[in-house]
């Protein structure tokens, strides 16, 4: 009965989780990286006294104020979303996740407290006590986005339990599931990604003012410091995917052979760059395939045998071809990421000038969305590759759905709020980017 | 009575945390809501300033005070994940509104201290700040109302036992997802809320206005929104005897209804006399004292029932470990949180608020 219209209630309830989680991870992230660039300035302006970076520290303080709060409302909606899309899930795993859940809760009131302090408390507090605030909002910052990925990963790699009969959790066990195997390395993804994303975002827009001809002491500071936060968390990132990556063969061998549009279980499994999986016919094709290579980044051997999808039926499968592509995407950008990365550093070696550098400039100005873009990717990859379930192997995702019929409104709902949001939160940044008075 | 008051065990505790901090909520946050009603309200020829005065004496806090109700909303699902469920199936639509308040005020804040210097661009996002700070309040009470009337856990008793499944009969729509709360008495509590915080806005912002005209206009509206907290809690109180008779009984009949009522007329009289007479330090005491009073009524008439008429708490508490930890994380992380938020207001409490702020420098 609930699959009366062109969109069921389940598609429309993962669409808006997808568009919810995928709004509120960019303010996530900037929220993580954009307070270290700001310290940074305050820093060094304490250091030296040039005011170019007190400028630079107040213009990302007032960034940071303005994202910050819409990270924060976007993510209240997800923590209501929770409840109102999956009850089922909440039920079954609120106990067990509840606790990386609070502590997140503490560590994101920290932040606010602090950033409160930080952004309107300059001429209230003491020089000592407002870098403390802004370390502070940096070190919470982290935090929380260490404990909510830890909810994830478990997700990914349940532990901590004993399946009972009707699939409820027994003898459960919160700190335990803490420590799930996935827990390290998605939590060092995340962050790394943050920093990643985040530096190069802002370097790219400084980047791209200085090509316009208005190069100024301002710009050349700002790209410095966001280059700092971003290049090496980029040249650390595809050593932390490798990480990711072992992982998840290991554990969730249905999602790596998504990821790579496996379909045969074999040993040499070829790394495929490219391609279209395709469902029916279970193949994937067009691909440039490099024998051997899968099993080498999987396993670290080139003779291991890499598990194909059919070894599961069909409705354990998850969407292989967005998969597959989203995969693709986040190794490509990720990788231009670190390539720009290592670019910048043998500038920086060989002593040349960052800012008067064009075609260093126009690869950054180009790079400014690729770490978000990135992000997207890769939070596709591992939210639609666990597919059909909602806690790997426990509960699938159709059995987490609320029985409220009619999703496709709040689904719409959302949609207009967000787009809207976008578009101001754009045009804001782009004002505070240009600014080019010192207010 | 005294027999449920002597069974308090983990769940009981876990959920005066809880409410604790929701009463911690209704202080803080609810009085930035306030503050948006007035800034709606704000009138005469200083009514620029009077916006002002709001928007700097919320700007530093308000984030903190909004995370409050993240924290309660977390305990919920942790330690009563039972309950939570049945709550936001049933609450869904009140629930969304919500939602959509609290991510239009928040945004539209910064919006408009952030925000292109315009006075036409700026207007529109106060505009938009001060409507939906009435919205959120209003639907939390109504929540509240439906959640005490056992209107919600009525419908949540006619759905199916698992989610993900469809019951042989379900009800209609409108019986399990409108008719719950959209009804005159959660209605009534939904004005309620909104006086309320309007209410504890007006007496905080007396302390925060900076010369004594200022002062006189918000104690002024600080004596109106008091009336209408007491006509509002009165129509709330018959319309229960109607529609809600055990909260109506509860307020009312059980052996510490009389003084819990008697405790809270006091405080209230105590605040209109200190707003009277200009004591406004106890003004203010006495007015959150008087709305964590009306709080903790509710709590008390449903006790031991989290969704009422037939689930407790211990009937949807989780497994004691997780309370265990619940606790065990809420005394630590008080620790490092209750000196942080002293700081906090200490810093901004001085008359004028974030004098010099970011806000200042941003919309000057």
């Amino acid at each position: 009965m609930r699959d009366y219209c062109l969109v069921t209630d389940l598609l429309a309830a993962r669409t808006q989780m997808a568009m919810s989680l995928g709004f509120h991870i960019i303010f996530a992230e900037i929220g993580i990286a954009l307070p270290l660039m700001m310290v940074i300035a305050e820093l060094m302006w304490r250091r030296t006294g040039d005011a170019t970076y007190l400028e630079l520290a107040k213009r990302w303080a007032r960034g940071t104020a303005v994202l910050f709060a819409v990270g924060a409302v976007s993510g209240t909606v997800l923590s209501f979303e929770l409840g109102l899309l999956w009850p089922g899930f909440m039920r079954l795993a609120g106990p067990l996740i509840g606790i990386p859940f609070s502590l997140e809760g503490f560590a994101f009131f920290l932040e606010a407290i602090f950033l409160g302090i930080y952004l309107y408390g300059w001429e209230r507090v003491g020089p000592r006590a407002h870098l403390a605030a802004g370390f502070i909002v940096v070190a919470s910052g982290a935090a929380s986005a260490v404990f909510v990925v830890l909810v994830n990963a478990w997700m990914n790699t349940p532990v901590g339990y004993r399946l009972a009969e009707g699939g409820t959790l027994i003898g459960i066990d919160p700190i335990r599931g803490m420590q799930s195997p996935a827990a390290f390395p998605q939590a060092l993804h995340m962050l790394l990604a943050s920093y990643a994303a985040t530096g190069f975002a802002v370097a790219g827009m400084h980047a791209w003012v200085t090509l316009r001809g208005h190069p100024s002491a301002l710009h050349r500071r700002a790209l410095a410091i966001a280059l700092a936060v971003g290049a090496p968390a980029a040249v650390l990132q595809p050593l932390s995917g490798d990480i990711s990556a072992r992982l998840v063969a290991e554990t969730q061998p249905v999602k790596l052979a998504s990821m790579e549009g496996q379909w045969e279980t074999r040993r040499r499994a070829p790394l495929r760059i490219g391609g279209w999986p395709d469902a029916e016919r279970e193949e994937t094709r067009l691909a440039l395939e490099l024998p051997g290579a899968l099993s080498l980044l999987a396993y670290h051997d080139v003779n291991a045998e890499v598990k194909g999808l059919k070894a599961v039926p069909r409705e354990d499968r998850p969407p292989v071809a967005v998969v597959h592509l989203a995969f693709q995407a986040m190794v490509g950008l990720g990788s231009f990421l670190a390539f720009v990365a290592l670019w910048v550093g043998w500038t920086i070696s060989k002593r040349r000038d960052l800012a008067s550098n064009r075609p260093l400039l126009f690869a950054l100005a180009l790079a400014t969305p690729f770490g978000y873009l990135a992000t997207e990717a890769g939070w596709v990859v591992t939210e639609v590759g666990r597919q059909p379930w909602v806690v790997q192997g426990v509960m699938r995702t159709s059995d987490a759905l609320t029985p409220m019929p009619g999703l496709i409104v709040p689904l719409m709902l959302f949609a207009v709020l967000y787009l809207g949001l976008g578009a101001v939160v754009v045009s804001l940044i782009r004002s505070l980017v240009q600014e080019t008075t010192v207010s | 009575m005294s027999g449920a008051l002597s069974s308090i065990g983990l769940p009981e505790v876990v959920a005066g945390v809880m409410v604790l901090a929701l009463n911690a909520y209704v202080l803080t946050g609810g009085a930035d809501f306030g503050g948006g009603v007035w800034d709606l309200l704000a009138r005469g020829p200083r009514r620029a300033e009077q916006r002002q005065l709001i928007a700097s004496a919320i700007g530093p806090i308000w984030e903190a005070n909004h995370v409050w109700l993240i924290l309660v909303l977390v305990i919920l699902f942790t330690a009563f994940p039972d309950a939570f469920a049945a709550l936001l199936i049933v609450l869904h639509i009140p629930l969304t509104i919500m939602l959509v308040g609290i991510v239009l005020r928040g945004s539209s804040f910064v919006f408009r201290s952030y925000g292109a210097r315009g006075d036409a661009t700026q207007r529109r996002w106060g505009r938009v700040f001060a409507v939906t700070s009435i919205v959120t309040p209003l639907v939390l009470g109504v929540i509240v109302g439906a959640i005490a009337s056992g209107a919600v856990g009525n419908a949540a008793s006619m759905l199916p036992a698992r989610t993900g499944r469809t019951a042989d009969a379900m009800p209609s729509f409108h019986t399990v997802f409108i008719a719950p709360w959209l009804a005159p008495f959660p209605l009534a509590l939904g004005a309620l809320a909104l006086a309320m915080f309007a209410f504890l806005a007006a007496v905080y912002l007396t302390l925060a206005a900076r010369d004594d005209v200022m002062r006189d206009l918000f104690r002024k509206r600080a004596l109106a929104a008091a009336a209408v907290v007491c006509a509002a809690a009165f129509a709330a109180l018959i319309l229960a005897f109607d529609q809600a008779p055990d909260v109506g009984r509860g307020l009312m009949l059980l052996k510490w209804s009389l003084p819990l009522q008697a405790t809270t007329g006091t405080a209230a009289i105590i605040a209109i006399w200190a707003l009277a007479r200009r004591r406004w330090r106890l003004a203010r005491v006495a007015a959150a004292a008087q709305v964590s009073l009306i709080l903790w009524g509710w709590v008390l008439v449903q006790y031991p029932l989290i969704v009422p008429p037939a689930r407790s708490l211990r009937d949807t508490a989780a497994p004691s470990i997780t309370l265990e930890l619940v606790l065990w994380g809420c005394a630590g992380g008080s620790v490092l949180l209750l000196p942080a938020l002293v700081y906090l207001f200490r810093t901004f409490s001085a008359p004028g608020g974030a004098e010099g702020s970011a806000v200042h420098s941003a919309t000057e």
